[in-house]
């Protein structure tokens, strides 16, 4: 066999992977857009969901998902900001930032039922807060954080070091350095990286199940003093996610319509996380095209 | 050390006043290895020093270590004395952020910030405390009309120093280190990574600046060491085998290696 013929091989071969690739990601969409994106209506978006009753909706669940991001996210974000720059910036190559290193790594590749089951034992028994939004938003920050601390540590070592000895060379300190130079020309992958965790945390199940838990209480809308048991904003009543909601009528519903609502439920979570996607590219080039031209 | 100054009265004084750096047994080391053997030199005042020599002959290393910069290798460390105003600047003592203040840097590939012109130039600047806009507008224009710069930008300055060209760029780095009005420019292979006529313009620069700098050059570039510098230091394998007027150098060097290299037999 000639070169030449080995190089047409090679190319048919990837491009098949592609094409398998490809229809894999357009066939579950289509399956999971086509039998769920009839069922999304706006009644099925703002009413509360049932135990009995058919035609109920994800009202609550919905809200429940995007508040338990948000509150994972203000605790993510810090957290695994500060430690990417630590151990882009300021930790000493040796044994302990590799054992640091390794951690992270072990910690990001955890099940997230075992996170779930540590959060359990953390935040709702040790605690004795029992399943809260934030007992949630803490189990999702073990299994998060570990993902916005690698994405940050690339993201500042991708700077040029060009760029920060620059700065270094003008008499400009190392603080001062990371935090006008690395992290602005870093923000546009920080950012991005972020918005894809954050489609990781709206869809994952398995660590809020015992966390977060199953139920959500009645909760009124026009009630925004979060230190008060029936406001939406309350960080320490239970909360069931969308994503928890999914499995939770299909295992367990005793609606008649269960199909209809997983569906729907389905389709809507896989919106919100295309959009997260979608997001993240276009305001991770837009902020990029803004910081580095003009002000 | 020229002698026509031994003649006045006050030559001790001169002499003095004459050099701005006096290197003194400088060992620099990576890890084990040493990378510069022992070397001493005087660095004259506002005049241009050239540092020429093969690849990996610890002219570059010996360059950084003047403003610190070496310390952001790891296992680096320097062994000897480099003195400024009386002050050893390897003295673990000395604040480095003042340092590189009266020290400037230039690098190889121009690294020009992410952000606009004007920012590029007042980023240390506004570092350094100066927050008046006025100030820093003055500063600006002077320091780009020094680097040869204002009139190719004067309408742009708040446009990204990213769009400008590779030349334009270097001579924007040039500004934004002579903004911070130092003593000593050090000028790391400054124009290699651009085409002829932006390096003629660097050049032109280089030579307008030593009126009011001390100027240290590293270069790969035996035409531009001849063409801009006063004197030449010509370095092999981490020692310096010559260091002489530049005329001298490259019309009638002693060392047998030095003539060897400027005629291009290795290197």
């Amino acid at each position: 066999m000639n070169s030449k013929t080995a190089d047409r091989i090679a190319t048919g071969v990837f491009v098949a992977i592609a094409i398998i690739i490809i229809s894999l990601l357009v066939g579950l969409f289509y399956f999971i857009l086509v039998n769920g994106v009839k069922q999304i209506s706006f009644h099925f978006l703002t009413s509360p969901s049932s135990n009995l009753v058919a035609g109920a909706g994800i009202r609550d669940q919905l809200f429940n998902s995007f508040y338990v991001l948000f509150i994972t996210m203000i605790i993510t974000i810090p957290l695994g900001l500060g430690g990417g720059i630590y151990m882009a910036e300021y930790a000493k190559p040796g044994k302990i930032t590799d054992i640091i290193r390794s951690c992270v790594e072990v910690l990001a590749s955890l099940p997230s039922i075992v996170i779930g089951m540590f959060g359990l034992l953390m935040f709702v028994t040790l605690t004795g807060w029992g399943y809260t939004i934030l007992g949630g938003a803490l189990a999702l920050t073990v299994f998060n954080l570990p993902v916005m601390v690698r994405v940050s540590e690339d993201a500042i070592r991708t700077v040029p070091r060009e760029l920060k000895e620059a700065s270094l060379g003008l008499g400009i300190t190392h603080w001062h350095t990371v935090k006008t130079i690395l992290i602005p020309s870093a923000f546009p992958s920080i950012l991005t990286g972020a918005i894809l965790a954050a489609g990781r945390v709206f869809g994952e199940a398995a660590a809020l199940l015992f966390t977060a838990g199953l139920s959500t209480p009645r909760l009124d809308y026009s009630n925004w003093n979060p230190f008060t048991a029936t406001s939406p904003l309350n960080i320490f009543r239970p909360a069931e996610t969308l994503a928890v909601h999914i499995w939770s009528v299909n295992t367990q519903g005793l609606i008649p319509d269960v199909k209809e609502v997983a569906n729907g439920s389905a389709a809507v979570l896989v919106i919100c996380v295309l959009i997260f996607n979608l997001l993240a590219r276009t305001i991770g080039s837009l902020v990029y095209k803004k910081m580095t031209a003009t002000k | 050390m020229e002698t026509a100054t031994l003649e006045k009265p006050d030559a001790m004084q001169l002499v003095q006043n004459e050099n701005i750096l006096n290197v003194n047994n400088l060992e620099i080391y990576y890890g084990e290895k040493r990378a510069v053997n022992g070397i001493s030199m005087d660095i004259e005042k506002n005049s241009i020093t050239a540092l020429i020599g093969p690849s990996g002959c610890g002219k570059s290393t010996f360059l950084r270590s003047i403003n610190r910069m070496n310390d952001l290798i790891p296992g680096a460390r320097a062994v000897g004395e480099i003195i400024y105003e009386d002050l050893n600047i390897l003295s673990p003592q000395i604040n480095v952020v003042a340092l590189r203040k009266e020290i400037g840097m230039v690098f190889q590939k121009p690294n020009p910030f992410p952000k606009s012109i004007y920012e590029n130039i007042t980023h240390a600047l506004k570092f350094s405390g100066i927050r008046k806009k006025k100030v820093l507008d003055e500063i600006v224009e002077e320091s780009l009309r020094k680097a040869a710069l204002w009139d190719e930008v004067k309408d742009r300055l708040h446009t990204s120093a990213l769009s400008l060209s590779g030349g334009q760029q270097q001579r924007l780095c040039i500004a934004r280190t002579i903004a911070m009005k130092p003593t000593v420019i050090l000028l790391d292979e400054p124009s290699s990574a651009l085409d002829p006529i932006s390096n003629g313009k660097v050049e032109e620069l280089i030579v307008e600046l030593k009126h009011d700098y001390s100027i240290l050059i590293v270069t790969h570039n035996m035409q531009q060491a001849s063409r801009i510098s006063d004197k030449t230091a010509f370095f092999l394998s981490g020692d310096l085998i010559e260091y002489d007027k530049t005329e001298k150098i490259f019309t009638n060097p002693s060392a047998a290696k030095t003539e060897e290299y400027i005629s291009g037999r290795f290197g």
